[in-house]
């Protein structure tokens, strides 16, 4: 493998890892992270449906017209998102009753729409899947390593096998703890990166890493852009 | 559904289960859109518009098409064509016929055809099988709870800013997170109003 194809599997699992550093598809990472099977069922799922999904529009990414290509993204992902939901059905029926709801609302998760924007719409048929893969794998990283926090703190279990001595806090397994679990994660990955750059002599600040909406690929289409300008015209 | 049932529906909808503190729908916005108050609004008011007439029309479109055709398994890919073609025609028809509405909501509509609130309780709806009185309520109570969410989020942010004193690992999305779980915290508290 060459070093750019390995450099596009690496960037999806640390410098652009969906989660982490990009903030987006926060729905599904709040919500399934309440086991680590959970965390892994669910980046599976969104994995499959990003490898096909980039690997589809990159074929069409030459007959498809410009002023429609939104829809058409999105009828090829809620497509494979319905192959993956009966795959579900049949293979893991459990999993897919905890994931629940989850598994539909893949369709509208901004990370698979995004890089179908961004990468796939512009790249050829194997930069795509590769970039798929890596996406999915930070994907299902981030999803484990909360989903690990999450059900050791809040259950004393990984994997349903009991680890710790100490009372669990249910909290950190009922809705508030994922807030709360996300939100110092965050703040953890940032910290690090800030004393990263500072050993490396970039300055005592690092820029402002982009984050949430503003460097999403989808930015332009759904309005956010547009957002911003009124409010700066309104100051 | 008994009167008495819509109205427990309607504020266990809006309270106990709320969409972004308890369910998790919705929540790009919730981040994205919530560092000014009146930012904050608008989207709540687009989402509620845009949620109650999503309902509508996925709950016909599946009652009346893919119910007689028993094409149930299409659902994914039915509603979020509905959805996505009904936010175009609302915001056409709303640029036509009420320009005033247009400039406050306008800009949010393209903003909520990836939400996952709107697919979420057009899914959650068919999901427990409600009648059409039953999936307006909720979609209505669903709604009015982001509004309500989302509006407290942005007061909260618009203080928080002020604080000179937060490290900077914490500032912005970081503490907003956990700000979020504070306030899904006080909701659970409403969880014993309702049995």
């Amino acid at each position: 493998m060459s070093q750019n194809n390995f450099r596009i599997i690496t960037n999806g699992i640390l410098s652009d890892n969906p989660t982490f550093v990009q903030c987006i598809g926060l729905c599904p990472t709040l919500a399934v992270t309440t086991s680590v099977a959970n965390g892994l069922g669910m980046g599976i799922a969104a994995t499959f449906v990003l490898i096909a999904s980039n690997a589809v529009i990159s074929l069409l990414r030459k007959i498809v017209p410009d002023e429609v290509r939104i829809p058409i993204f999105i009828v090829v992902i809620a497509g494979f998102v319905t192959v993956i939901e009966f795959l579900m059905k049949g293979f893991a029926p459990e999993l897919n009753k905890s994931l629940g709801i989850f598994i539909p609302l893949i369709v509208v998760n901004c990370i698979i729409l995004a890089r179908a924007e961004a990468f796939a719409s512009k790249n050829g048929v194997f930069a795509s899947i590769l970039d798929g893969v890596g996406m999915g794998l930070g994907f299902t990283i981030a999803l484990m390593f909360l989903g690990s926090i999450r059900e050791i703190l809040g259950a004393g279990t990984w994997f349903g096998n009991p680890v710790v001595s100490f009372e669990p806090a249910m909290l950190i397994v009922l809705a508030p703890g994922g807030f709360i679990v996300l939100g110092c994660c965050m703040a953890a990955f940032k910290a690090i990166q800030a004393r990263a750059a500072k050993m490396k002599g970039l300055g005592a600040t690092p820029a402002e890493a982009k984050t949430g909406c503003g460097c999403c690929a989808m930015a332009k289409f759904c309005g956010k852009n547009e957002l911003e300008k009124s409010e700066c015209e309104a100051k | 559904m008994t009167m008495t049932e819509l109205f427990l529906l309607f504020i266990s909808s809006i309270f106990v289960h709320n969409i972004l503190l308890s369910r998790f729908l919705g929540c790009c916005p919730f981040m994205g859109v919530s560092s000014k108050l009146k930012t904050a609004q608008g989207m709540g008011a687009a989402v509620v518009f845009v949620i109650v007439l999503a309902s509508l029309m996925t709950w016909l479109t599946y009652n009346y098409l893919l119910v007689p055709l028993h094409l149930e398994y299409l659902y994914t890919l039915s509603f979020i064509l509905v959805i996505a073609a009904l936010v175009q025609f609302v915001e056409l028809a709303l640029k036509k016929l009420n320009p005033t509405l247009y400039k406050s909501l306008g800009i949010f509509l393209p903003l909520i055809t990836t939400n996952c609130a709107v697919l979420g309780v057009a899914v959650l709806n068919m999901n427990e099988g409600y009648g059409l009185a039953a999936s307006l309520v909720n979609a209505l109570g669903s709604s009015l709870g982001f509004l309500l969410a989302i509006s407290l989020m942005a007061g909260i942010r618009e203080r928080i800013e002020e604080n000179e004193g937060m490290p900077a690992a914490l500032k912005g999305l970081p503490m907003a997170l956990i700000t979020a779980g504070l306030m899904s915290i006080a909701f659970m508290g409403f969880t014993g109003i309702i049995k």
